[in-house]
């Protein structure tokens, strides 16, 4: 398993676009991939699960995966959202 | 019959009514899961595909925006949380397909509509949508194809969505009639679009028609006759065949100048809200933007749009354009127009209160964020800025002063943009119309915004439909007010134009070539109408008639005049 914690500094957070930019990014790799805001665990590769958890700007989530191809995953996840989704 | 005439056309042609049947899900206990959830599966299979031909025909016939919608399905459908809480249902309660979807499908429907946005109720409809299609696939029910249709046809239905007209085939599809819907519903502008003759908000038709009865109806008037008699049929061809030649002589006229009998040259140009509107500015052969609305760049949405957004947005008119001129309203929101994230507190008088420019001037830091994007966005076209809703001359130097502060910004950067750009303002409050010379001092240009100026010089809701006969672009007190502000806004040197409805009014096109309005800013269909009426009018007479127009004493006699005094026939 592997985990990073981030801050969402986009002006959308995962809404919208960047909510599907991030799922079929995610949906890419064979690991399992959660995203957890306050506790609470979503699927990162259902984009119903991203968008009923509304995290907004400001908002840190952590991004984990389990499976062949986790690091990978959660870093390019990771500087997705780093690059704001490239807005 | 009648309804609203939602696409113009004159349609006439035999009837095929959609009529969906009844989707009835019965609870049953499934002895064998793992075949059920297979079953699930093949049904997911089939509404893919169904969905992908759907995304590509729409790329194809209306674009990628159209198109957006079918590719959101896919993802739904996709979707392994959802789907997982399916196939959980029926692996632990033995449910069958049907239900367990239905089950999961109202679950997050209710999550999704009661959030506090407006962005995720839509897309209640979306999952609503998506699963309907894939219980029909379940149940065997087949919904009504008009992909591939025998003949032609007038299609009638009690509503029609998105996945419906996406599927019509022009040639086949003569019109259609909805019970439900207005001017602005999915179905209207996608007929628009597809230039489809369609009346939408007729009531009961469905009920009233049959399969195979003849029907002819007028998209423009919304008038709708069902099994008409001969002469009938007769008179709608006949308007068939007038309709389009008017079409073919207003075509004739693209190219063309926008110029008086007597030599006096005038600008048409359209009123859009998108970037996307720009194709129908072309089109009918616009010579320019005189309102870019921003407000939809911050609306149906759940954040405030980004400076890179915003700068796409402009560029993509403005290079689209390429010299032709663009004038960019800042943003116009609040009061009646809300922004759920903005989270601005209910007002007793919205069209009176914290609203565009005030909103603006206090919010320095969404302002600036535009400005910024307008400005770099000038280096591509021929942008110009206007500010809504000023009162006084105090902020009409407020905003400029804003203007010149990320001016400085920009050159520190060095980022390209319009050194020249040009700024102006709407005059759409009676008090700046009475002032206008000296605000004429202060600014490049003037747009008369009439929907305001008729409401706050009559004291008149627009709104409120008790008081509606009391809102009238013939009030001889507008027509005096737009005198002055062309008058004063000549005598120091810049030009005039209008935004609001009355500039696209036929009536009214003489009376204000007359006075002299240099910009006309309409819907785009109404610019090679407006074109024709000017090549048939003199400025000399207009200026006779608008001098005596103005001088009547109510609305009435305003409207009768001209309809005695002026031909505007096509």
């Amino acid at each position: 398993m592997y985990k990073v914690e981030v801050e969402l500094k986009n002006e959308t957070g995962l809404h919208a676009r960047p909510a599907s930019v991030f799922v079929k990014e995610a949906s890419g790799y064979s690991s399992e991939i959660f995203v957890i805001k306050d506790e609470k665990t979503y699927n990162g590769k259902s984009i119903m699960g991203i968008l009923s958890m509304g995290a907004g700007k400001g908002d840190k989530i952590i991004l984990q995966a389990d499976g062949e191809d986790e690091k990978e995953a959660v870093e390019a996840l990771k500087s997705l959202i780093e690059n704001n989704f490239g807005e | 019959m009648k309804g609203i005439g939602a696409s113009p056309g004159i349609a006439i042609g035999k009837v095929l009514i959609k009529k969906e049947p009844e989707i009835k899900i019965e609870k049953l206990a499934i002895s064998d899961s793992g075949q059920e959830i297979q079953r699930l599966k093949e049904a997911r299979e089939t509404c893919k595909e169904q969905i992908k031909n759907l995304y590509d025909r729409t790329l194809k016939t209306m674009g990628k925006k159209e198109a957006q919608i079918f590719e959101a399905h896919g993802m739904i459908l996709e979707d392994p949380e959802f789907f997982g809480q399916v196939e959980e249902k029926i692996s632990n309660e033995s449910f069958n397909a049907e239900y367990a979807l239905k089950e999961v499908t109202d679950t997050f429907v209710e999550l999704f509509k009661n959030m506090d946005n407006e962005y995720m109720r839509e897309r209640a409809a979306d999952i609503k949508d998506v699963t309907t299609r894939v219980t029909r696939i379940l149940l065997g029910i087949e919904s009504t194809d008009f992909s591939s249709l025998d003949e032609e046809i007038i299609i009638i239905a009690e509503d029609l969505t998105p996945s419906d007209t996406a599927q019509m085939d022009k040639e086949k599809v003569l019109g259609f009639i909805t019970e439900i819907g207005g001017k602005t519903a999915h179905s209207a502008i996608m007929a628009r679009t597809l230039e489809i003759p369609a009346v939408v908000g007729v009531e009961d038709i469905t009920e009233l028609a049959n399969n195979g009865d003849y029907i002819v109806f007028d998209g423009d008037e919304g008038t709708v006759v069902l099994n008409p008699e001969d002469d009938v049929i007769e008179e709608y061809k006949n308007k068939q065949a007038e309709y389009i030649k008017l079409k073919n002589r207003l075509n004739e006229l693209k190219g063309e100048k926008s110029i008086t009998k007597d030599g006096v040259e005038v600008e048409l140009v359209a009123n859009i809200g998108t970037p996307r509107d720009v194709k129908g500015v072309i089109k009918n052969d616009g010579e320019g933007v005189g309102l870019y609305r921003t407000e939809f760049l911050y609306m149906d949405r759940d954040r405030l749009p980004t400076e890179e957004e915003q700068f796409e947005a402009y560029k993509k008119v403005a290079e689209k354009l390429k010299d032709k001129p663009i004038v960019i309203r800042t943003l116009d929101i609040g009061g009646d127009k809300e922004l759920s994230y903005l989270d601005l507190p209910k007002e007793m008088n919205p069209f009176l209160g914290y609203r565009a420019i005030r909103l603006c001037l206090d919010r320095t830091d969404i302002f600036k964020t535009q400005l910024r994007a307008l400005l770099r966005a000038s280096a591509y076209g021929n942008i110009k800025i206007m500010f809504p809703m000023i009162s006084s001359i105090e902020e009409v130097r407020q905003a400029k002063a804003v203007l010149e502060e990320i001016k400085e910004d920009l050159r520190k950067e060095n980022i390209k943009f319009n050194e020249e750009i040009e700024v102006g303002i709407m005059v759409e409050i009676p008090a700046v119309a009475v002032m206008s010379d000296l605000f004429a001092k202060e600014v490049d240009f003037f747009s008369i915004g009439t929907n305001d100026l008729i409401q706050y010089t009559t004291a008149v809701d627009r709104g409120n439909r008790k008081i509606s006969y009391l809102y009238n672009q013939f009030h001889p007190a507008l027509l005096r007010l737009v005198k002055m502000v062309i008058d004063n806004g000549h005598k120091e040197g810049i030009w005039v134009g209008m935004c609001g409805e009355v500039a696209g009014d036929p009536k009214l096109i003489p009376i204000l070539i007359g006075l002299g309005l240099d910009e006309f800013s309409m819907s785009p269909i109404s610019i090679l109408k407006s074109r024709w009426i000017i090549k048939n009018l003199s400025k000399k007479e207009m200026e006779e008639m608008a001098e005596k127009v103005i001088n009547l004493p109510t609305a009435e006699d305003v409207e009768k005049f001209i309809d005695e005094n002026i031909d505007i026939e096509i």
